[in-house]
């Protein structure tokens, strides 16, 4: 099958903005703008079955169907903050993909009538900044950008926004505090963007993944999208594969594809002769699934998309799915993740910034061997008082390796914890 | 009235054109916040007082204010370091392919600690959080003022001849290389 977004694996000048238009390129904008209503994108969008890339998996037209008829400007902005621990696969789209990127930034502006769209960048995509609007020139240049296109009415402007080192910016209210230029930290809902959004504006914000397919499903048809992937999860996902494993690196696959393909087809299987022992689907933002002789089997045929990823007890997120082998110990592995998740905590409400103050203290203690068992119930303690009370999904995500390792490796931590003897420990486990 | 009513606008004076395009760009003066600061750093590599108090003055906000973005921020500085910063990520990801052992010896090589500078001047060697580049660890990012390059697969020996060809380029220079 060819790529449908990492479409330069198969045209390798895709880059080039003639090679593209040659592929077929723009002719979903041109469509769009000449012969739709911004309504028919929406259905077309909401048709398709496709759902955001981002992580959170909502439905696309749907989302741009709250955006209210009464209240404008409205705005775009696309989220290419990517930033979750084991997430690369915005950045392969833009360098490579950049028209097709955003000549779906350009239709999703039209689907919902924003005369403006941003695409908000991190800091450490510098480059990146400097090449998309290279890009944007040329798309204005050749009139697929600017006044009145292609002869209509409609108006589009495409402006890049470079953040400066926040992983909370990827968290959609707090990308649009950064554009405001303010600290990025999250606003409380409701009210959402999609009624007081970027500078008070209804607002739309989609992942980079996301807005890729949008040309193809233009010009291919919802019909033909919805039918790659599964029922509820349809299309095709970009799994980022990183980790203990032979092949890391993107795979564009269908929405479904097992982890066995992943993983021992495409991925290659595990260095040095190890053996595969926990794999965290989403990032550090994961629930560990815990993979051993008697769960082997289940997990790898467990299809990889919005729905069958929590029957072995994690999500499927942004599809970062990171390998762990059996030289790993979980103890090791939360002291990264709340190392990580320390310090990207935004500050602003109580429960992540100081809970994760705390994790890290005790998980600190617990890896270097001078933990008790104590301190296990006290982590599980804290992780629990985290979860669920923050103003946003980043206090949640803090608390799932750390919460999933304990109930799921007791071994790991009885091994380090002098008296967490078997009995004791077992108080752990949910 | 703030201080930063009373000072001129050095960074306008410097840059007139650029500082005039992102004052254009956006439709909130504010916004241009983020975009200014990268520019006050491009020189020296951080932001001095003065440099916020600037850029304060020029969006009617409090120095303070301003200040507080460069906290939050990883990418903006408000001390001087070395020359370059070389970050290195050691998130979860890139530490499964040996991050760790990598920043560890390019410690013993440059005889410095994470978060210190070689006595030179020049590198300032830091531990950062995930750059989107997990497939290709060991990896970093040299950040020169507002310029940043990542460099991907690294190896200790070819990390120590990058360091190597920055001395060689000594203080004044830029080296403002390709990604490697």
């Amino acid at each position: 099958m060819s790529y449908i977004l990492l479409r330069h694996r198969d045209i390798p000048n895709i880059k080039d903005i003639e090679v593209y238009a040659k592929h077929g390129g723009f002719e979903s904008l041109k469509k769009v703008v000449t012969s739709m209503q911004s309504q028919q994108v929406v259905d077309e969008v909401k048709a398709s079955g496709l759902r955001g890339r981002g992580g959170a998996g909502f439905p696309t037209g749907v989302k741009w169907s709250f955006l209210p008829n009464n209240i404008w400007p409205h705005y775009v902005v696309c989220n290419a903050d990517e930033s979750e621990p084991g997430t690369f696969k915005d950045r392969e789209i833009m360098e490579n993909n950049p028209f097709q990127f955003l000549e779906g930034v350009a239709i999703a502006c039209y689907g919902v009538g924003a005369a403006e769209g941003y695409v908000y960048l991190r800091g450490e995509f510098k480059q990146l900044q400097v090449f998309l609007d290279e890009c944007i020139l040329q798309m204005h240049a050749a009139g697929l950008l600017g006044d009145n296109l292609f002869g209509s009415s409609y108006s589009l402007k495409i402006k890049t926004h470079l953040g400066a080192g926040a992983y909370i910016c990827g968290e959609e209210t707090a990308l649009l505090e950064s554009i405001e230029g303010k600290r990025g930290q999250p606003r409380v809902r409701p009210p959402f963007p999609a009624v007081v959004g970027l500078y008070g504006k209804p607002t739309v914000i989609n992942n980079v993944e996301t807005l890729t397919n949008l040309p193809q499903i233009i010009e291919k048809g919802a019909g033909w999208y919805k039918g790659l992937g599964t029922d509820k999860s349809a299309g095709v996902k970009i799994f980022s594969l990183s980790g203990n494993i032979n092949n890391p690196g993107n795979y564009e696959l269908p929405l479904g594809t097992t982890f066995r393909e992943l993983i021992f087809n495409y991925g290659g299987g595990i260095p040095n002769g190890h053996k595969l022992r926990a794999i965290m689907p989403a990032g550090a933002s994961s629930s560990i699934i815990r993979i051993d002789d008697s769960t082997f089997d289940k997990v790898m045929d467990t299809k990889m998309d919005y729905e069958n990823v929590q029957s072995v007890g994690s999500l499927l997120g942004s599809a970062s799915v990171i390998i762990i082998d059996d030289t790993h110990s979980m103890d090791w592995v939360i002291d990264k993740t709340v190392h990580f998740f320390k310090h990207e905590s935004c500050g602003k409400c109580t429960p992540c910034r100081d809970g994760n103050y705390w994790m890290l203290h005790i998980v600190e203690r617990i890896h270097a061997g001078h933990g008790t068992n104590a301190d296990l119930l006290l982590l599980k303690n804290v992780a629990n008082q985290v979860n669920g009370k923050c103003l946003c999904a980043l206090g949640d995500f803090s608390t799932m390796a750390v919460t999933s390792a304990l109930e799921r490796f007791p071994e790991d931590f009885a091994a380090i914890c002098p008296d967490a003897s078997a009995g004791v420990h077992s108080t752990l486990k949910a | 009235m703030s201080l930063a009513k009373n000072i001129p606008n050095p960074l306008r004076e410097k840059y007139p054109e650029e500082v005039q395009a992102i004052f254009d760009k956006y439709p909130v003066k504010r916004s241009a916040v983020m975009p200014l600061l990268y520019l006050a750093q491009r020189e020296g590599g951080y932001i001095t007082k003065e440099g916020m108090a600037d850029i304060a003055s020029m969006l009617d906000l409090d120095v303070t204010q301003v200040a507080s973005i460069v906290g939050f921020y990883t990418l903006y500085h408000d001390e001087k370091a070395g020359k370059y910063r070389m970050q290195v990520c050691n998130d979860l990801p890139c530490a499964l392919r040996g991050a760790d052992q990598f920043l560890e010896s390019l410690c013993q090589n440059l005889g410095i600690q994470v978060g210190e500078t070689t006595p030179d001047g020049l590198v300032t060697l830091e531990a950062v959080t995930c750059l989107a580049a997990c497939d290709k660890a060991p990896m970093f990012q040299l950040q020169e003022g507002d310029k940043l390059t990542y460099y991907e697969n690294m190896s200790v020996d070819r990390t120590l001849e990058l360091v190597t060809a920055l001395k060689a380029i000594g203080p004044q220079g830029t080296y403002g290389g390709e990604a490697k």
